[in-house]
């Protein structure tokens, strides 16, 4: 059983914290570090750590100063010698400070070093446009990490799954990027049960369908679900599947999926070219091209920064409408 | 403030890892010259008393990130040569089964955790190494290497203020000689001494010439002494010279005229090499004796590299990601 049904829902923004105060008190090793994580600073500006450090002490969470590169950098060095740090970078777009230590280092480091050396970490982050901040504070940028060989990547979509990864991404041996997305934090789900993990590299298929497939992750999911329910009363079985690893994503689960349906939506937030569905739309093509009824469709957002203004932040994004649209096209 | 100064048998070890470095460059780039190997050389002949003195404050157990310029810190450090060559060779048997290569060598078990290609970043992953040491109470100490440029890169200035903030058990070492890349020190450079930037984060900064032994002895070991005893982190900047510029066929035309000679015709290493016998703390023969001795394991390990086989294809997709447990 991966949640409690006993107990009351809890929202993703509370399950990440459970899932790091579980993993504090299971293993000393488990350390966290970012801007504002202590509770003196409130936690975070989302309040996802709030508590832990008057629970585990200010050595073992510690808020840093206003230092990317310097947070990454104390994270992987931590980890060479023992340690288990879960970083947070406040916010994605944040994280282009610290390219060189995520990147070149941390992904990077147990390869060239023929194996000797290897980074557990785990980066939290936080995405996602609705909140109208503009350009620089909402971007998804997932595809440039899943782009690199040495990490992983999830981005889950419930407080279960949210949990379930987190739990996942510490015991890793390798660097994981967690992304947490704004606009679904307040949302509640199913209590996780103490413990549970969630599989990096697993999908689940949240509902089953023969006409069409829609892949997501993250918040994106509140749309594909959304759209599976009006494909349904449209009278078009739609299979929802939330992709919760980007990277390794489930190839399995996804191409079992697209070979039953014939057809395939992959959804995300972030700009559509060169994005993660095309490198999902490339395996499917390649892998089930004489089966499939019709070209594998993306919904994303247009090739333009995140905008401002509020109708054109709302065009910015994937919604329900532009997934069933998708969908009946290839129908 | 306590002026530490070498003993004898000291004197001799920091004497035997200098003439273990010089021979090793000398060997390396005649090697890589005549094609046996095949990739780009940063020479560190003219440094060596750097890391010659500050490791012999190490032990084993204390931790070294140093950059591209580095084999003759790691080889301080007691990187054993023929896993050295043997990675420089690209052979399966180097340290990184020949998937990191010189500029990225790592060693473990003598406390080499990084090196890398990146200017600067040896700094911010040395930061957290010593966060994982205050955290241990282990009492060891990390000692991050780096050059005058990289003390222009944002990285520099992360890691010493955190490093300061959090007292950590880091020592900044700059091995400041003269350029970076192909610029000089004062073009690219604000201030006068790089030390100075230490006040700028509330630590002491130590201006040392990175030639003189006993005084870049003196000043290594006040900085390990200082980190052992939980008092925080020290920026050094020591000076020298790099006699072979930036990358192995480099041309040096940046240079000012006789610079570069009058920087080898002041080679730290015949100098001490005269002072250790004028001083009687070692005979000519003696020293002669050590000489010969890293010479014949230099080449022991150049046939073992050669002779070494090539990782196989499979090394190609190994070591990406571990087993998940």
């Amino acid at each position: 059983m991966s949640t409690n049904q006993a107990a009351k829902p809890v929202i993703i923004r509370d399950a990440i914290n459970m899932a790091l105060a579980d993993a504090m008190a299971d293993d000393e090793k488990v350390v966290v570090l970012g801007e504002d994580v202590a509770d003196p600073e409130e936690g975070g500006i989302i309040g996802v750590t709030k508590g832990l450090s008057s629970r585990f002490g200010e050595q073992r969470v510690r808020s840093t100063p206003i230092s990317e590169q310097a947070i990454i950098g104390a994270a992987i060095g931590a980890s060479l010698v023992g340690y288990k740090p879960v970083a947070e970078i406040m916010i994605m777009n944040f994280t282009t400070l610290a390219m060189d230590m995520i990147v070149n280092h941390a992904a990077k480091l147990r390869y060239m070093s023929g194996g000797q050396t290897n980074v557990p970490i785990v980066i939290r982050t936080m995405a996602g446009a609705g909140a109208s901040q503009g350009g620089q504070h909402a971007d998804f940028l997932e595809a440039w990490f899943a782009h690199t060989a040495g990490l992983k990547v999830v981005a889950p979509s419930n407080a279960a799954d949210a949990y379930g990864l987190m739990r996942s991404a510490i015991d890793d041996p390798d660097p994981v990027l967690f992304i947490e997305a704004l606009p679904i934090y307040w949302k509640p789900g199913a209590c996780p049960e103490p413990g549970h993990r969630v599989p990096i590299g697993k999908a689940h298929v949240a509902v089953e369908g023969s006409d069409v497939s829609i892949i997501g992750y993250s918040r994106m999911m509140n749309e594909c679900l959304a759209a599976v329910e009006a494909l349904c009363a449209a009278g078009i079985s739609a299979e929802g599947i939330d992709l919760r690893t980007i990277s390794p994503w489930d190839q399995e689960t996804v191409l079992a999926s697209v070979a039953k349906t014939g057809r395939g939506v992959i959804v995300h937030e972030a700009v559509v070219p060169f994005g993660v569905g095309a490198e999902i739309a490339a395996v499917v093509t390649e892998r089930l091209f004489r089966q499939l009824k019709a070209p594998v469709a993306r919904v994303g957002a247009p090739f333009t920064p995140v905008p401002f203004s509020k109708p054109l932040e709302t065009e910015f994004l994937a919604s329900p409408g532009k997934i069933v649209e998708a969908a009946k096209a290839l129908m | 403030m306590k002026t530490y100064r070498p003993d004898s048998p000291t004197i001799i070890e920091m004497f035997r890892r200098m003439a273990l470095l010089k021979a090793n460059d000398e060997r390396a780039r005649q090697v890589i010259k005549s094609g046996l190997i095949r990739t780009p050389y940063y020479s560190y002949r003219g440094q060596e008393v750097i890391p010659s003195a500050m490791s012999v404050n190490l032990t084993d157990q204390d931790y070294l990130c140093t950059v591209y310029r580095g084999i003759h810190d790691m080889l301080a450090k007691g990187l054993p040569l023929r896993a050295l060559w043997a990675e420089i060779a690209g052979r399966v048997n180097g340290t990184c089964k020949g998937k990191g290569g010189p500029m990225h060598l790592t060693y473990p078990k003598k406390g080499v955790m990084v090196t890398t290609g990146i200017v600067g970043s040896s700094m911010p992953i040395a930061t957290g190494i010593a966060w994982g040491a205050q955290m241990a109470k282990n009492g060891r100490v990390v000692v991050a290497c780096f050059g005058d440029g990289a003390s222009n890169i944002g990285a520099f200035h992360e890691s010493l203020n955190l490093a300061s903030l959090w007292k950590l058990p880091v020592i900044f070492l700059c091995q400041n000689n003269r350029y970076g890349e192909h610029t000089r020190y004062a073009k690219a450079t604000s201030v006068a001494h790089i030390a100075d930037r230490a006040a700028g984060y509330s630590m002491p900064g130590v201006h040392v010439d990175g030639n003189d032994p006993i005084a870049m002895y003196g000043a290594a070991r006040e900085a390990v002494e200082r980190a052992r005893a939980g008092e925080g982190p020290t920026l050094i900047e020591a000076m020298t010279f790099r006699f072979h510029g930036h990358v192995l066929g480099d041309a040096d035309a940046y240079m000012g005229k006789g610079e570069k000679e009058a920087a080898i015709g002041a080679d730290p290493y015949p100098a001490f090499r005269a002072k250790v016998i004028a001083d009687g703390i070692a005979s000519e023969a003696r020293l002669a004796e050590i000489e010969s001795g890293v010479q014949a394991d230099i080449e022991d390990a150049v046939k073992f590299a050669l002779g070494s086989p090539f990782p196989g294809k499979e090394e190609l997709t190994t070591d990406v990601y571990g087993a998940v447990s």
